[in-house]
């Protein structure tokens, strides 16, 4: 018994030496190969980084950028939730203010493109004061009315099923719905203030959520929209990936973003307006400048169009494909689930 | 059995890496956080904002309709003196330096804050004292000295200081000038403070402000407040440079006498509406 022990313990002792050599072999060749290939500036800092990671791996010390600020994963999600929580209540004012109007033609641009027909349930995410889904509530009441005059002109006459479907509570057709999910209680606030003044009561579900772990089953939704949100999600490819889990098979996805300017002059304008004018109008309107300085550096911090679409791909969706608004100031991105 | 035959050299790059990058490891750890607690918004001092001066103009002009919009609006108050004000602090700070009590002021930096007052000290101060009289306007008036804003647009870190002191030091105009802090006396103090600095904040709320007042407060403003305000602004030490905090014991007449500020005409009570 005891030479049974003994061997025992040579064998783990042999285990554990071999194991210990491959390491030691991997990181020696490793380190050797990267001392031929690169300066040693730059492979100190790459063999720094990368056993960096391998030391620690948590979030707390995976960084990212808030605006310009370098911060770590962890910070960056309570530092924008503090942000829209400031921001709120002069949200939409600010919207106007800043875009002079514009961004509303830019949600429309998006409700057009995603074209809901009667029937859809729309997730909006990152929809905290509701724009989106106020203008999808009103595009679905116009394409109910446009099929009843297309119904009546061509003479037919309802059937008594259509009657039927048509009182509020009778079952039949799924009424569409949307439902508005944020992870901010505040911007859902100023949201449901919104659907009080406007009376608005059915159709509208307000959620509180994170883009990047979303309270939903897989398979629910016909549309995903998330305008002006994504930039501020800490890790983007999880809210994509997300999106993908609960988007229904044939499912769109759409996402409105500012992006990166294809014209030159139109370009220096715009840099010189964002980072002039708007953290003074913040300052000036909601009493803010930090908040507004934040906006306009996640813009530049966000990926281009052509990354974006990337992103969409490796995460799943199909058919992905882009639209410039107003010269690059704004992309709508589209991809599918199939 | 590969270290067996592992050249030498090649064992001692690898201990030489594990060190260096432990130790590199640590200090980058320690650069970050370092890096982070010096964020990219720390200008020449806390909470300063770097503005280039189209964005001063623009805050100014916003800022002046905003406040002219809504005078409560306290912070658009404190950010319109602050971006034209820069000749003003100027010479204020000047004047100050002239001083050798200003000049005290100036390098010892003293703030007026609820955390640096002692409240049962100055209560228990004789009547007519300065403390007590100050302590005094703040029970009957509910204010509290820790509601002034902070200084964020001005680019000298000296200037940003004699800023801070003018707002912290306005209370105590109020006591030196025996004003409440209903329109009228705001308004007298407004006039007393143009006056003195020179702000072009104060003189637009000099001149604005009266327009929010009642005939009967117009006239009173007019024929001997406002005059009185002016006068005693004009000839008077400059009020930024008395240290105030070591006078809390010093009788409120004598005070005044030292400033060359005459006892005011009128006394005005405190109300709860302007």
């Amino acid at each position: 018994m005891a030479a049974n022990v003994r061997c025992s313990n040579i064998n783990r002792r042999r285990r554990n030496f071999l194991s210990h050599c491959v390491i030691n072999m991997a990181a020696s060749v490793r380190t050797f190969v990267r001392s031929l290939s690169r300066k040693n500036a730059c492979f100190a800092a790459v063999l720094r980084q990368s056993d960096c990671r391998w030391f620690t791996g948590a979030a707390e010390d995976r960084s990212t950028h808030f605006g310009f600020e370098t911060v770590s994963e962890a910070e960056k999600a309570s530092k924008v939730y503090k942000v829209f929580e400031n921001v709120a209540q002069k949200y939409d004012v600010m919207n106007d203010a800043m875009s002079l109007g514009i961004h509303r033609l830019w949600k429309d641009a998006l409700l057009h493109v995603m074209h809901p027909q009667p029937g859809a349930r729309l997730l909006d995410v990152a929809g905290g004061t509701g724009d989106i889904a106020f203008r999808f509530l009103d595009y679905i009441r116009s394409q109910q009315e446009k099929q009843q005059r297309r119904a009546m002109s061509l003479g037919q006459t309802p059937s008594w099923r259509d009657i039927s479907d048509g009182y509020p509570a009778g079952g039949g057709a799924p009424e569409s719905a949307v439902v508005v999910c944020d992870i901010n209680k505040e911007m859902l606030k100023v949201g449901r203030q919104r659907a009080d003044s406007r009376g608005v009561t059915t159709g509208l579900s307000w959620v509180v959520g994170d883009a990047e772990e979303l309270p939903f089953n897989d398979d629910q939704f016909d549309l995903y929209s998330i305008a002006f949100g994504i930039r501020n999600v800490t890790r983007i490819d999880q809210a994509l990936k997300e999106a993908l889990r609960v988007l229904k098979p044939g499912g769109r996805f759409l996402c409105l973003e500012f992006s990166k300017v294809t014209n030159p002059v139109l370009e220096r304008l715009y840099d010189a307006y964002s980072f002039q004018v708007i953290p003074v109008l913040g300052e000036v309107i909601a009493g803010d400048w930090k908040s507004y300085q934040y906006l306009v550096e996640s813009i530049r911090k966000f990926p281009d169009q052509e990354e974006f679409k990337g992103l969409m791909e490796d995460a799943g969706f199909f058919c992905v494909q882009y639209f410039n608004l107003t010269g690059g100031v704004v992309a709508l991105h589209s991809g599918f689930k199939l | 059995m590969w270290l067996r035959y592992c050249p030498r050299f090649m064992i001692i790059r690898r201990q030489h890496i594990e060190l260096s990058t432990s130790a590199q490891f640590v200090q980058q750890l320690n650069t970050s956080r370092r890096d982070r607690s010096h964020s990219y918004y720390d200008g020449v001092y806390h909470g300063h904002i770097q503005t280039t001066p189209f964005q001063k103009a623009l805050l100014a002009v916003g800022s002046g309709v905003a406040a002219l919009q809504d005078p409560y609006r306290h912070d658009m108050v404190a950010v319109l003196g602050e971006t034209t004000g820069h000749l003003a602090l100027v010479s204020l700070r000047d004047r100050m330096r002239n001083d050798p009590e200003g000049l005290t002021i100036l390098t010892e930096r003293p703030r007026i804050r609820l955390s640096t007052l002692d409240l049962k000290n100055m209560a228990s101060l004789p009547d007519g004292s300065f403390g007590r009289e100050y302590l005094r306007f703040l029970e009957d008036n509910s204010v509290t000295p820790d509601s002034r804003t902070q200084v964020r647009f001005v680019d000298d870190e000296e200037l940003a200081y004699v800023m801070l002191r003018y707002r912290e030091v306005h209370d105590l105009m109020h006591t030196l000038l025996g004003m409440p802090t209903n329109m009228l006396g705001e308004v007298v103090v407004k006039w007393f403070e143009a006056a003195q600095t020179g702000l072009p904040m104060c003189a637009l709320g000099a001149v604005l402000g009266p327009l929010r007042l009642n005939a009967r407060r117009l006239q009173s403003l007019f024929t001997s407040l406002g005059p009185w305000a002016l006068r005693n602004g004009r000839r008077g030490r400059c009020v930024l440079s008395i240290f105030y905090e070591r006078r809390w014991d010093q009788n409120l007449e004598d005070l005044r006498q030292e400033l060359h500020i005459e006892p005011p005409p009128a006394t005005l009570h405190p109300s709860r509406k302007t």
